[in-house]
């Protein structure tokens, strides 16, 4: 069982973003992506996730058996058990975080079946709790005048509660300062399970010493170039991605 | 009786329609007959019988507001519709006495439910008379009145003549000529001073015939200190042809007064629904207008408060949803007539496919007073290209001792964000109306629990069918 991208191409408009990339995240598995600006991280979890402005030109991904661009609409691979943590998450006005996190667990029970309010509001503050959000967020409106990290934190909070197979975190770490990058990692760490595959794209080598991957890939232009352990994000960091652009080279 | 279940069920929890037998049926067409035929049926006294015939006359020599208005009123056919309906003029005190073909529309609503739950008094109307109307014994015992406007005109006269007309003149406008000419049903309600009614009366406006009028006349007098809240709800099935709703409302704040009158209606497409409302606010009073409006062909609504006496206050909360090919033609109007009188506008209107918003505002602060102060915020949500909105404030403030704010915002529901809630597993149309329903969350706030959740339903219903 595995989240499988096979030979995936994709554009935007005119330009060829992702270029046939590979990658396999096997379920209990924690892996990064790490990769220079424009090298199409964020483009990766988009598409998958079905961004409207993207159009697939070629390959599939498989999540677990399921053919997951067989489903069209982003609400039915959610469903399915995909969750992406936005790098820049949308602002929902007037929406308050209770109410946006009930309907999307509400949309995933059976028609005429209601979410049990209760038990929501105990599952919802424990969570809360464990990502040291204040309550009162509880009532304040999606990501409105949100801080960075609290944005951040209240990603984490919607994959917690939605309990995602896969989950798609996009550079969770921007904008967070050291305390809050602690608490978001525990709240990531505390998803590992062999129930779930974890993918985390970032920039910094900073965020993988505190949600240690088990595999690392690096992406250059659009696709997955090299993969290892951990010790190739900190080779990342102290030496840059330009021996990694090198090496293609003379490969190819 | 035969009654024939004609069911026909939409998404809409309004459009259903059982055939009903009526005993009175003033015919097609408007005329000074169809007046005499209205007047005899009521009983009406005969100042009733001459200001109905000068409003009739009032009617016919008013042109339609179309230099200003939708070309859309020019498609009412005054001479197709039916000005009067009814299976008899005498409302029924408990629903055991209400017919069984009336009894079961209502039901079906939920009014009596609703009734027995959370209201102090409710009065149903069906075509053009109430079917249904009572109060708790012990709002009746506190010497709150609550009948129907017939009822009010033969049984309280003494308290009707007094304001009936008086805070909106039959020539206010073409439809006020309209409805004073025809009027029949509405409420009348008056409280005693100091009184307050703690649970809300409620009245609900059914129109079930097709090629119907309906012009309820509401009367609302509060006495020295008193406060009442009033809720009315709006429905009619769908039908081919279009319908007519003209109602004229009044409202009479005395001193010290408080009137919150709510609207939640949800018209079906096809109506027509002119209305006027405005309220009297003498010295420290309030009246507060909560107007929800949902549905209709084109809806012109521009509840107004007259502030008259000093420290009055007015205020206007509105919410209006325009679906596909529908026009919300709303807005406000405050006139402070006094010093130290406030008024406060928050307007938030929704455009939908190829749906509709026009927000007017009028307020007036005159040269010679002092203290006065508006504050007027309109919001419109565009939710796709077609949509259209147009604000025309006209604000008149004189005085350099008067204050007025005024703000207005245009927004758009972006691609961005329904993505962002379809990625949670929120279907596209959920996720329509989950933003819908934020952007007039701190509104539906301030309604009552029940009128809250119903305005969510409908606001759900509509975006139900308004995305592909």
């Amino acid at each position: 069982m595995s989240l499988k991208i096979e030979n995936l191409h994709a554009k935007i408009g005119d330009r060829e973003i992702l270029k046939g990339l590979n990658l396999e995240i096997p379920k209990g598995e924690v892996h990064a992506i790490m990769g220079k600006n424009g090298s199409g991280k964020s483009t990766l979890a988009k598409v998958m996730a079905g961004h409207p402005d993207y159009e697939v030109t070629g390959g599939q991904v498989l999540l677990d058996e399921l053919n997951l661009f067989e489903m069209e609409e982003p609400d039915q691979r959610a469903r399915a058990g995909l969750f992406v943590a936005f790098q820049y998450p949308m602002e929902i006005p007037g929406v308050t975080i209770a109410n946006f996190i009930r309907a999307a667990l509400q949309a995933r029970l059976p028609e005429g079946e209601e979410l049990d309010a209760v038990e929501y509001y105990h599952h919802l503050y424990e969570k809360m709790d464990m990502l040291k959000i204040d309550r009162k967020f509880t009532s304040r409106a999606v990501n409105e005048g949100f801080s960075g990290g609290e944005k951040k934190r209240c990603e984490v909070l919607q994959m917690a509660m939605l309990n995602p197979v896969y989950a798609v975190l996009d550079e969770t770490d921007s904008g967070l300062d050291i305390d809050a990058l602690r608490i978001v990692s525990e709240g990531v760490n505390a998803m590992r399970s062999p129930e779930r595959g974890l993918l985390v794209i970032t920039h910094y080598q900073r965020l993988l010493d505190y949600i240690v991957p088990d595999v690392v890939h690096v992406m250059v232009d659009g696709r997955i170039v090299m993969s290892g352990d951990k010790t190739l994000a900190h080779k990342l960091e102290a030496e840059g991605y330009d021996w990694v652009e090198k090496e293609i080279l003379q490969k190819a | 009786m035969e009654t024939k279940p004609d069911l026909n069920i939409d998404r809409s929890v309004g459009d259903f329609h059982y055939d009903v037998d009526y005993e009175f049926d003033a015919g097609i067409g408007l005329s000074e007959k169809t007046i005499d035929y209205i007047c005899d049926v009521k009983k009406d006294p005969d100042w009733i019988r001459e200001f109905r015939k000068e409003a009739l006359r009032k009617f016919n020599s008013m042109p339609m507001p179309t230099n200003w208005a939708s070309h859309d009123l020019d498609n009412i056919v005054f001479e197709n519709i039916r000005y009067y309906l009814s299976q008899g003029t005498q409302p029924k005190r408990s629903w055991d006495d209400v017919p069984e073909d009336v009894k079961r529309t209502f039901e079906r609503l939920g009014i009596p439910e609703q009734e027995r739950k959370f209201l102090a008094g409710v009065e149903a109307q069906f075509d053009s008379e109430a079917a249904y109307s009572n109060i708790k014994a012990a709002v009746g015992e506190q010497g709150v009145i609550f009948v129907g406007s017939t009822e009010g005109l033969h049984n309280h006269p003494e308290i009707f003549k007094k304001w009936f007309g008086k805070v909106i003149p039959t020539g206010d406008n073409k439809f006020s000529a309209l409805n004073s000419a025809v009027f029949s049903g509405g409420s009348f309600i008056y409280i005693p001073p100091g009184v307050k009614v703690k649970h809300p009366l409620q009245a609900y406006f059914r129109i079930n015939a097709e090629n119907f009028g309906q012009f309820e006349r509401t009367l609302i007098i509060a006495d020295e200190g008193s406060e009442v809240m009033y809720m009315e709800g709006c429905t009619a099935p769908k039908f081919e042809t279009s319908t007519l709703h003209s109602a004229v409302v009044e409202l009479v704040a005395l001193k010290g007064a408080k009137i919150q009158y709510i609207t939640v209606q949800n018209w079906s497409a096809n109506v027509f629904n002119l209305v006027t409302k405005r309220g009297l606010a003498h010295e420290e009073a309030e009246i507060k207008w909560i107007d929800c409006n949902i549905g209709s062909r084109l809806t012109m609504k521009y509840p107004g408060v007259i502030m008259k006496g000093r420290k009055a206050r007015g205020e206007v909360i509105s919410i209006a949803l325009a679906g596909d090919g529908q026009h919300q033609d709303t807005g406000a109007k405050m006139v402070h007539a006094a010093d130290e009188t406030t008024s406060n506008i928050v307007s938030k209107s929704i455009s939908l496919g190829s749906g509709r918003s026009t927000y007017r505002g009028l307020v007036q602060i005159g040269r010679h007073l002092k203290g006065c102060k508006n504050n007027t915020e309109c919001d419109a949500l565009l939710i796709n290209t077609e949509s259209r909105t147009d604000t025309y404030p006209a604000i008149t403030v004189r005085g350099k001792e008067n204050a007025c704010q005024h703000e207005a915002s245009v927004s758009k529901i972006s691609a961005e964000q329904i993505f962002y809630m379809q990625q949670r597993g929120i279907s596209e149309a959920a996720a329509m109306s989950l933003a819908v329903n934020g952007f007039v969350n701190d509104l539906v706030q301030q309604f009552p629990m029940e009128y809250s959740v119903e305005l969510k339903r409908l606001i759900d219903l509509e975006m139900e069918g308004s995305v592909g």
